[in-house]
């Protein structure tokens, strides 16, 4: 098997037509990591990882396994693994028969190919519907089938290309949960494709941050989620309120209500400059200063999502605990370390 | 809705207009059955007497045998090579996009929507000039002009509800253009080859003027022999044309029933997806 | 494997053009050699008659009222019949859209006519429309006639072959494309005040528009190239001389190829013209997606 100790993407570029889908995309991803491609629809990542599977032949850039290069095979010889969004079973095929397609591929001797085979069904718990038709089984056995074919082949790098989205919000936790202990109980290297970011926080050792084919930040979850690079990122984080002003050191005039706020510069911004102060619903305090009303209450199962909208017109996204109804009379707080600024005629990339 | 069609009278009239219609239909087809079977039949709604003589001469007078074994031979022949051609063609007109695929359909649609006897005179000319007509050859080849666009039409909702991720999910699985050819799509698309497969004959049978204008006397399909025995009339008996017709229309029905086991009626006349609801 | 020829395959593949196009290659080779080529040699062909200049048979198939006419003869049939198909096939349909018992009975029954042909339908009616046959027998037993109504052998015989080959194939098509508008849209349209009348008119007559110019145009093509019936249930050499007997006539009963070749274009150029125009008008309808949003 062809293990690696580092893939290295180098400029990774795809055009369609003229408009670019991806765009310079370099990093190196280490054996065993779990790394998460995430961003809105249209951003890129899917292009990412079929470039990386091979199924899309890069407009410029390379790709290498250590010392070789990569971009030119094709996907069949670069033993990677790969589930798709909609698992892309072989319909006319037994799960045993689908989960052992990619063994025949490589020729492997009947016998340690059944039983490879077998280990991966029960690896995936589908003992009992070895025999069946991908049409006989439900959403998520068919998932486990998909997972279990890309892994038998002990791929050197699984790609999963948006596995979950097609499960209903409970069945996508369990396989979240599954997904991570076959990462690691098989020693895989997985790149994961999602534009949910729960999933990507809870799952990942890395994240890539992408938006219209660039990279926008690259991090552990928790640098990505407490430091987002840019406005963009922070946006797509859960940032909801987006507040724009104008900078004055570490605090922010906001238009056009004149609130003044005291926050955290993610990088430097001149005095003067139009600014976004940033920040998590769930970080607004209600003992804080800024008085608005109460206009939208919607109950969260634990927690209420509030907007509400001071005398200035300003709009606000909280979270509390404490039961509110419209019209309410509250005081916003925001904590200086949760607020975070960011130059709104920006400097990031794009 | 059941209701509805028992009280409107224009229910009534729709549903007139369609029993008119079939009656016709079952007058046309039953008065060949009848002629065929009845002995003597002047003026009287039916014949006086039955027989099955009629049968035991066309095929002597006809040589039915040799004509029913080149229609056979030239139905297989034809669609044997459309589906070997159509359905590669058919492939890559249905999943790729490539500059001048368009007008490569166009041209593949234009032989179907062209009446055959426009395309058929040259067609016959040319193939008469390289000494083709007149045989088999000549005939299977002018029944592939319409054949091969019809398997790429027929061929291309089969071939475009073979979800693609499942040809990229084999490459993944290291299996070569080979294996995805022979082990993924081939046993996928074997619905989709014998419904068209069995089209094609359909087409082949009745298809009248290419074969009219290309075979030559050892070359007849029935249809064409039915044709020359009816404008022919008066040399040979009424009865034993409508007996080699009845033949044929037997032969069509069991085609007919075949096929519907693979498509639906709609299918037979064109490409327009059923409401699957 | 350099890389000058990668970045070249890349570029290629980025347009679409790979080795998978091959495929195409024998479909194409028959098409052209089997339809192009003859087409370009039948115009050649028809372009140089044994005597007379470049256009002296197209010259002579005009100036030939006998040979003239014959576009119209076929017109007047091909037209009409195709109409009435396709009109026809509208409030047939429009009743049988929805799901009744019975219903794939009756399309199969529909089949049958399409798929036996023109000439057993031609032999069909020569007995059954005949001076002696049952309609005819029909008619006289009831007293609805005196005489045996003529009806085979002249223009009635060839415009009913059409009707009978082409009604179920008019309505089959039609239902098929009534059956693809999203039946909610009429329920949207009840919803807001629309009666059955509005209903059809405002709402599913011009999403079927389209579809009815298609289905035209396909029963057209049909109808003009009548051949077989036109000869064995018309009147072949009077009122059903229709242009592919005269084209026939020409290729091979007077072997006069250029002749035979010219009539054949002459006939494909009066088809794609009438064809043309549908489309045209067509074009000026709405032609999207006929279902309703989602799907």
């Amino acid at each position: 098997m062809t293990r690696f100790d580092r893939l290295r993407l180098d400029g990774v570029t795809r055009r369609f037509g003229g408009a670019d889908a991806l765009t310079g995309l370099s990093m190196e991803i280490r054996r065993g990591e779990f790394i998460a491609l995430l961003g809105p629809s249209g951003c890129g990542k899917s292009t990412a990882l079929n470039c990386l599977a091979g199924l899309l032949p890069l407009t410029e850039g390379s790709i290498w396994r250590d010392d070789t290069r990569l971009d030119t095979l094709p996907p069949e010889r670069r033993g990677f693994g790969m589930v798709f969004q909609n698992y892309a079973l072989f319909p006319h095929m037994s799960v045993q028969k689908n989960v052992s397609f990619g063994l025949q591929m490589q020729g492997v001797a009947r016998a340690e190919a059944r039983r490879r085979t077998a280990e991966a069904i029960r690896l995936v718990h589908l003992e009992e519907h070895a025999t069946k038709l991908p049409g006989q089984l439900s959403g998520g056995q068919q998932q486990r089938v998909a997972i279990a074919r890309a892994v038998v082949i002990e791929p050197s790098l699984v790609l999963m290309d948006e596995p979950l989205s097609n499960l209903d919000a409970k069945l996508r936790l369990e396989m979240r949960t599954e997904i991570r202990r076959l990462h690691q109980t098989l020693g895989l290297t997985t790149v994961y494709v999602t534009h949910d970011q729960e999933e990507a926080l809870s799952l990942a050792d890395r994240l890539v941050v992408l938006r219209d084919g660039r990279v926008q930040q690259i991090g552990t979850p928790e640098q990505v989620h407490t430091r987002p690079a840019n406005r963009h990122v922070a946006d797509f984080m859960g940032y909801r309120n987006l507040l724009a002003g104008h900078a004055d050191g570490a605090r922010l005039t906001l238009d056009p209500s004149g609130v003044r706020v005291t926050g955290t510069p993610v990088e430097p911004v001149p005095d003067g400059t139009p600014a976004v102060a940033a920040i998590r619903p769930e970080d607004i305090s209600l003992d804080g200063d800024l008085e608005a009303v109460v206009e939208v209450v919607e109950y969260q199962g634990r927690e209420f999502t509030v907007e509400a909208r001071t005398p200035g017109g300003l709009v606000l996204h909280l979270r509390t605990g404490q039961r509110l109804t419209p019209g309410d009379q509250i005081k916003a707080g925001f904590p200086p370390d949760r607020l975070l600024i960011f130059p709104s005629a920006p400097a990031d990339p794009a | 809705m059941r209701r509805a069609i028992v009280a409107s009278p224009a229910a009534w009239l729709v549903w007139g207009a369609v029993t008119i219609f079939f009656v016709g239909l079952a007058g046309v087809i039953g008065s060949v059955v009848v002629n065929s079977f009845g002995l003597r039949w002047f003026d009287s709604w039916l014949p006086e007497a039955w027989t099955t003589q009629w049968y035991g001469q066309a095929w002597d007078e006809f040589d039915l045998l040799p004509v029913l074994t080149v229609t056979i031979l030239v139905c297989l022949l034809v669609a044997g090579i459309s589906v070997l051609v159509g359905v590669p063609a058919a492939y890559v007109l249905a999943r790729r996009s490539f500059p001048g695929g368009r007008l490569l359909y166009l041209l593949f649609l234009l032989p179907i929507l062209m009446p055959p006897i426009t395309y058929g005179i040259p067609l016959a000319t040319v193939l008469y000039k390289y000494g083709l007509a007149g045989h088999l050859s000549g005939v299977v080849l002018a029944n592939l002009v319409p054949s091969i666009p019809f398997v790429i039409l027929t061929m291309t909702p089969f071939i475009e509800q073979i979800d693609p991720t499942v040809e990229r999910a084999a490459r993944m699985c290291g299996a070569r253009t080979r294996h995805v050819f022979g082990r993924i799509l081939a046993p996928l698309l074997i619905p989709g080859i014998l419904a068209s497969t069995i089209l094609v004959v359909v087409r082949t049978v009745g298809m009248f003027e290419l074969t009219f204008l290309t075979a030559g006397p050892d070359s007849q399909t029935l249809v064409v022999a039915l044709f020359y025995s009816m404008s022919a009339a008066g040399i040979r008996a009424q009865q034993s044309v409508d007996a080699m017709a009845v033949i044929y229309c037997v032969m069509m029905l069991v085609l007919l029933v075949l096929a519907l086991r693979f498509v639906n009626p709609t299918q037979l006349v064109a490409r327009v997806k059923e409401d699957p609801e | 494997m350099s890389t000058a020829t990668v970045a070249v395959r890349h570029r290629l593949a980025e347009r679409g053009i790979d080795r998978q196009l091959l495929l195409l290659v024998p479909a194409t080779v028959f098409v052209v050699a089997l339809f192009i080529y003859p087409f370009a040699y039948g115009i050649a062909v028809s372009l140089q008659p044994a005597e007379g200049g470049m256009l002296a048979a197209y010259r002579s198939f005009f100036t030939d009222a006998y040979q003239r006419d014959t576009i119209m003869t076929t017109l007047v049939i091909a037209l009409p019949a195709a109409l009435l198909n396709v009109l026809a096939s509208v409030p047939i349909a429009y009743r049988m859209r929805g799901r009744f018992r019975g219903k794939r009975v009756l399309t199969t029954a529909l089949v049958v006519p399409i798929t036996l042909g023109t000439v057993l339908t031609a032999e069909g009616l020569l007995n059954f429309l005949g001076p002696a046959g049952w309609f005819n027998r029909f008619l006289t037993t009831t007293g609805l006639a005196d005489a045996p109504v003529r009806l085979t052998n002249n223009y009635w015989g060839v415009f009913f072959s059409l009707v009978i080959t082409g009604f179920p194939f008019a309505f089959l098509l039609v239902l098929s494309y009534l059956s693809g508008i999203d039946p909610s849209l009429e329920r949207a349209a009840a919803t807001l005040g629309a009666g059955w009348r509005q209903r059809f008119l405002r709402i599913t007559l011009p999403l079927l528009a389209p579809g009815l110019a298609t289905t035209f145009c396909l029963t057209f093509v049909l109808a003009f190239s009548v051949f077989p019936s036109a000869i064995l249930v018309g009147d072949p050499s009077g009122s059903t001389r229709v242009i592919s007997i005269a084209a026939y006539e020409a290729a091979y009963v007077r072997y006069d190829y250029a002749g035979g070749a010219a009539a054949a274009i002459i006939m494909g150029v009066v088809e794609l013209l009438v064809i043309s125009i549908v489309l045209g008008l067509r074009g000026l309808l709405y032609t999207g997606s006929t279902a309703g949003g989602k799907g």
